[in-house]
């Protein structure tokens, strides 16, 4: 609340980060038509996209409603199985689905589409594990969480269900970012968009979900984030309020599922593991618990450091003569989980903290009345 | 029938006794701290990988075992003042996230010191033989694991009952506050418990390893998370209950697995389903059932919360 | 922190421009291959191939230049969430021609990166059909499953005398469900019997499996897994005293399966693409490479055995210089469209590639381990009618 306050003394700040999100698209959008497509940049800025929207959606549970979920991979694998189900082209079927003949699915929907099927897929699913789960207290909430997404894997990889789900086996051949890209008669591309339609559907989305924290729902989520009791006393319905938030946070999350499924160009269920939900969990803690803005910046530094920036400590440097001692296959882990710990125990605000993108374009001594 | 399922039972009862082991180390953490320690299952694995590599590196077995005990012991020791002592006035949530952390930091170390390759754990000798025992042959550690638990587990709650540290450690969990007004050194009884709770991991892990002789970064993951969900299952905090929760998951998961030829010998199912592939998602469905159904777990004393 | 980082940062952006550049100029060749994970122990022999080729024969002659071939590794975890950023990587490095996978898996969860950019890739031990399959760019040099499941299926079914099979794959693993499902559907047809059953990833308590196996009086255990598991297996199999022979792909090849097995009573019989001795030269070449390189050394498993997925990618390094000397330039295209046509006489056999981009293979190696000497032993050369 005290970060919205002073929005309605002044619309600049507000005006200031839409320009700077505006130019920052458009810089996306200009670079890729200039740079060679092969660049680590836009692998980076793919991934990162689609993890600042996870993180976003998780953040939305843990920094603003106070539940503690771990239970985001198996939604995010929800939403990629419903999106690749769904338009995996027919005449690859047969190949994707080689054990169970074709697969029992016989028609495709349009990406736009199911994308949405697989947010509410995983809204759905969300919904049914929220009516035993939610009444329970913070770390049995995480833990529980934790079950299902091991439960749903299981379910996904179980071979009886293999006409849909293809049993544990790969699913392939969807349209992934590539097929963004505008292509002229003879195959060349015209048009690049394979960065920019990803940073288009996170963007809506997680616009949607600042909309929401920053509508009566979202203040009420925030109640009960602060104090739980003291929220029911107000009269706001918890079991109501919880499992609300708990839907549509699993709603994005499933569709930043669909959105990896695109950016691996092949789904597995094998791959959402606890340990996804956990770096998505770290990349929330060091933008800072509660902060939107803050969690996309992390997704972005995280990805770029795990891809990208931290690569050269995994292969043999020489300086002069000299090679550089300890580095080998692995270094980059190490030092990326020290820095991680560095965070976690003296940076506890994270990046951000609660702060927010309008909150750099204010005065210090706005920052000072808070 | 009987004889269908025995050796799942023997299995079951083996890995059982192991996550009994480490479930000890999670009901006594978070009895104190009310902290789940997500890297307890990494100390674990992190013994395995000592254990390879100080008898590879020549040392003797007679020295390396106990070597292993004490160092691992003062892993959980180190991970305490390092990354859980600084958070101690934090939200819960933040020494969790530490916890996370900490159990990150350790697969990653342990997979740039190994190269990510498997590491075959050393044969102890003796309870690496083959016995046969009702028709079903298995290693001797299989045997032993069970008693060895039952064994320790006593010691333990002599500990905790008869000594002056044990009454400290029942004062903490009691009420963290008011024990530190009483004057007890709230850190060395925390301390204490982490080395306790390691040490037992370090025995588990030559029991688990000596079983299934790989150790690899993620080895202490999945038996972590399910000596957890004993925990819990058990009623987290008392030490019967996660011992009592360990022995139940082992054995169900176990006939989970082999649940398609019970079934089948049985003549309820004409060909086998694949029922296996659930082996690990029903000891998390039993963990969501009894959370659901009596959230404090078969022993776990109830607790009200103050506003 | 945040002054840190930016300094970290920073630093991780300066230090690859010391990277020293040298006189002739460079082709680059991706090593796309596993060096950790469950299949790491595989990926590093069959790279340990690559690096002793490429020591060997480290500059070739592209149109009238000499060319100095760098390798450039990028490890794929042996899982499909860490293939896409591997191939990636090794995409935006510009590589001519990637070699690999060891792994169908990660072969097919990395392909689609490859095909975006125009690069070839030669699989080196990938042998599930979908690979090469319905694509240009994807090549290979081994058998495939289809084959490799028949003439295992033969060979349990006639030499081994089995009439009841159980098969055991990895949850997810497209390597082991591919080739148990050719193997069932063979040994059915030849009147035997299948029970299948899965495992989820990372499990390690194989009992349970084995005494299924047992209960249902299953003649043979046939596990294609990935070496971490099959170790296991073979030691839990050994304490079980189990009767059935185990039977494996040619994922089980490796001395790191063979010493697990030995001084145990168990019998382990397993198709792969080559055999020590097959070709003495290549043998002692790379034996005496092993043991001058310690890094080398240890990244075999301790000893001087060669595995055949060395051999094979050993063959895989010869096969890309040929196409890019065919191709006349280091431009990925070319040397894609040169590839159809090249044809190498490698140290695991003639490679000469099929329309849809397969070598023909017609033969397989089957063999055993000695369980005394802890050696692999050549058993009898397979092929399919």
């Amino acid at each position: 609340m005290k970060e919205f306050a002073s929005d309605k003394k002044s619309r600049v700040p507000a005006f200031l980060s839409f320009v700077v999100i505006a130019l920052f698209y458009l810089a996306v959008f200009i670079a890729e038509q200039h740079l060679p497509a092969t660049s680590m940049l836009f692998t980076v800025l793919k991934k990162g996209a689609t993890y600042a929207l996870v993180a976003v959606s998780m953040n939305l549970l843990n920094g603003f409603t106070g539940i503690f979920s771990l239970g985001q991979a198996g939604f995010m694998l929800i939403g990629a199985y419903t999106y690749a189900i769904f338009t995996i082209p027919l005449e690859q079927r047969e190949s994707v689905y080689q054990y169970f003949q074709g697969g029992a699915v016989h028609f495709t929907v349009p990406v736009p589409v199911a994308l949405i099927f697989a947010g509410l897929a995983a809204a759905f699913f969300a919904f049914l594990i929220g009516l035993p789960v939610l009444r329970l207290k913070s770390d049995y909430l995480a833990i529980a969480t934790l079950g299902f997404a091991e439960i749903i894997r299981a379910i996904f990889q179980w071979n009886q269900l293999g006409p849909i789900t293809n049993g544990s086996n790969m699913l392939r051949m969807f349209p992934n970012f590539n097929d963004f890209n505008i292509r002229n008669a003879s195959g060349e591309v015209t048009v690049y968009l394979s960065t920019t339609i990803p940073f288009i559907i996170a963007g809506v989305c997680i616009a949607l979900i600042v909309l929401l924290i920053h509508s009566g729902y979202g203040r009420a989520f925030k109640a009960i984030r602060d104090d739980e009791i003291a929220a029911e006393a107000m009269g706001i319905n918890l079991a109501h309020h919880k499992q609300l938030a708990f839907s549509i946070s699993s709603f994005f999350a499933g569709v930043g599922g669909a959105m990896l499924a695109m950016y691996q160009t092949t789904v597995q269920a094998k791959s959402f593991t606890s340990a996804m939900t956990y770096e998505i969990l770290l990349i929330v803690v060091i933008g800072g618990v509660g902060s939107v803005t803050g969690s996309v910046f992390s997704s972005f530094l995280f990805v770029a450091c795990s891809e990208w920036w931290l690569r050269f400590l995994d292969e043999k440097q020489m300086i002069g003569t000299f090679e550089v001692p300890l580095l080998r296959n692995g270094f980059r882990l190490v030092i990326f989980s020290l820095i991680i710990m560095i965070v976690v125990l003296f940076f506890r605000r994270g990046i951000m903290g609660t702060k927010e993108l309008p909150d750099l374009f204010r005065r210090k001594t706005k920052e000072g009345i808070k | 029938m009987w004889s269908t399922v025995f050796p799942y039972l023997l299995s079951g009862i083996s890995v059982g006794g192991q996550y009994a082991l480490i479930a000890i180390g999670y009901t006594m953490v978070y009895g104190i701290l009310r902290l789940i320690n997500f890297a307890h299952g990494d100390v674990f694995m992190v013994s395995g990988i000592l254990m390879v590599y100080l008898v590879a590196s020549g040392i003797p077995l007679y020295v390396s075992i106990p070597l292993v005990l004490v160092l691992t012991a003062f892993i959980g020791f180190l991970i305490e003042r390092v990354a859980y002592k600084p958070l101690r006035s934090a939200p819960r949530m933040s020494v969790m996230i530490s916890a996370i952390g900490v159990s990150y930091t350790l697969q990653n170390l342990v997979l740039y010191i190994t190269g990510g390759l498997n590491q075959i754990y050393p044969t102890i000798p003796w309870i690496s033989n083959s016995v046969t025992i009702f028709g079903a042959t298995t290693k001797m550690v299989t045997i032993i694991t069970p008693f060895l638990t039952i064994l320790l587990v006593f010691a333990l709650v002599f500990l905790i009952n008869k000594t002056k540290i044990g009454m400290a450690m029942r004062a903490v969990s009691k009420d963290f506050e008011t024990s530190q007004l009483m004057g007890i050194k709230i850190n060395s009884v925390i301390s204490t418990t982490f080395v306790i709770g390691s040490f037992l991991a370090g025995v588990g892990s030559m029991l688990y390893f000596t079983n299934y002789t790989t150790v690899i970064q993620t080895s202490g993951a999945m038996p972590g998370l399910k000596a957890f969900v004993a925990a819990v299952f058990g009623g987290i905090g008392s030490i019967p209950g996660a011992v009592v929760g360990a022995f139940i998951i082992g054995i169900m998961e176990n006939i989970i697995k082999g649940l398609d030829v019970i079934l089948f010998k049985a003549g309820m199912i004409a060909k086998p389903l694949g029922l296996a592939t659930f082996s690990d998602a029903f000891t998390f469905a039993l963990l969501i059932i009894i959370l659901v159904v009596k959230p404090t777990g078969l022993f776990g004393e109830k607790t009200t919360d103050k506003v | 922190m945040r002054k840190i980082l930016s300094a970290l940062l920073v630093l991780a952006l300066l230090v690859p421009c010391f990277a020293v550049a040298d006189d002739l100029p460079v082709v680059k060749i991706g090593v796309f291959e596993p060096a950790s994970g469950d299949s790491g122990a595989g990926g590093k022999q069959e790279t340990l191939g690559m690096q002793y080729a490429n020591q060997e024969t480290p500059t070739v002659t592209i149109g009238d230049t000499e060319y100095k071939v760098e390798l450039v590794y990028a490890d794929n975890g042996s899982s499909t969430d860490k293939a896409p950023s591997a191939a990636q990587q090794l995409v935006s490095q510009q590589v001519s021609v990637a070699l690999g996978s060891y792994g169908s898996a990660v072969s097919i969860a990395g392909s689609l990166y490859f095909k975006d950019a125009n690069i070839p890739v030669i699989g080196v031990t990938c042998t599930n059909p979908q690979v090469t399959l319905n694509n240009n760019h994807y090549f290979r040099i081994c058998f495939l499953d289809p084959f490799q499941g028949t003439v295992l299926a033969n060979y349990a079914f006639k030499e081994l005398g089995a009439r009841t099979a159980y098969c055991l794959a990895e949850l997810g693993n497209d390597y082991d469900v591919g080739l148990s499902t050719y193997f069932q559907q063979e040994f059915e047809k030849l009147g035997g019997t299948v029970i299948s059953d899965f495992f989820p990833t990372g499990n390690s308590d194989f009992t349970s499996y084995l005494t299924n196996a047992t209960m249902f009086n299953a003649d043979v255990f046939f596990c294609p897994v990935s070496i971490a598991y099959s170790t296991q297996i073979l030691q839990q199999a050994a304490a079980q005293n189990v009767t059935f022979p185990i039977l494996g792909g040619d994922t089980l090849d490796s001395n790191v399966v063979a010493n697990a097995a030995k001084g145990t009573n168990v019998k382990v019989v397993i198709t792969t693409f080559y055999q020590e001795g097959a070709n003495p030269t290549f043998d002692t070449g790379f034996k005496a490479w092993l043991n001058s390189n310690a890094e080398a050394m240890t990244n075999n498993g301790g000893n001087d055995m060669i595995s055949a997925v060395s051999a094979m990618g050993y063959d895989a390094y010869y096969t890309a210089l040929e196409a890019l000397k065919a191709a006349g330039s280091t431009d990925s295209a070319a040397v894609m469209a040169a590839l159809p046509s090249v044809t190498l006489t490698g140290v695991s056999g003639a490679i000469q590639f099929d329309e849809t981009g397969d070598a023909i293979r017609t033969s397989a190696y089957v063999k055993t381990i000695n369980t005394e000497t802890g050696d692999w032993e050549f058993v009898a050369e397979q092929t399919v009618e």
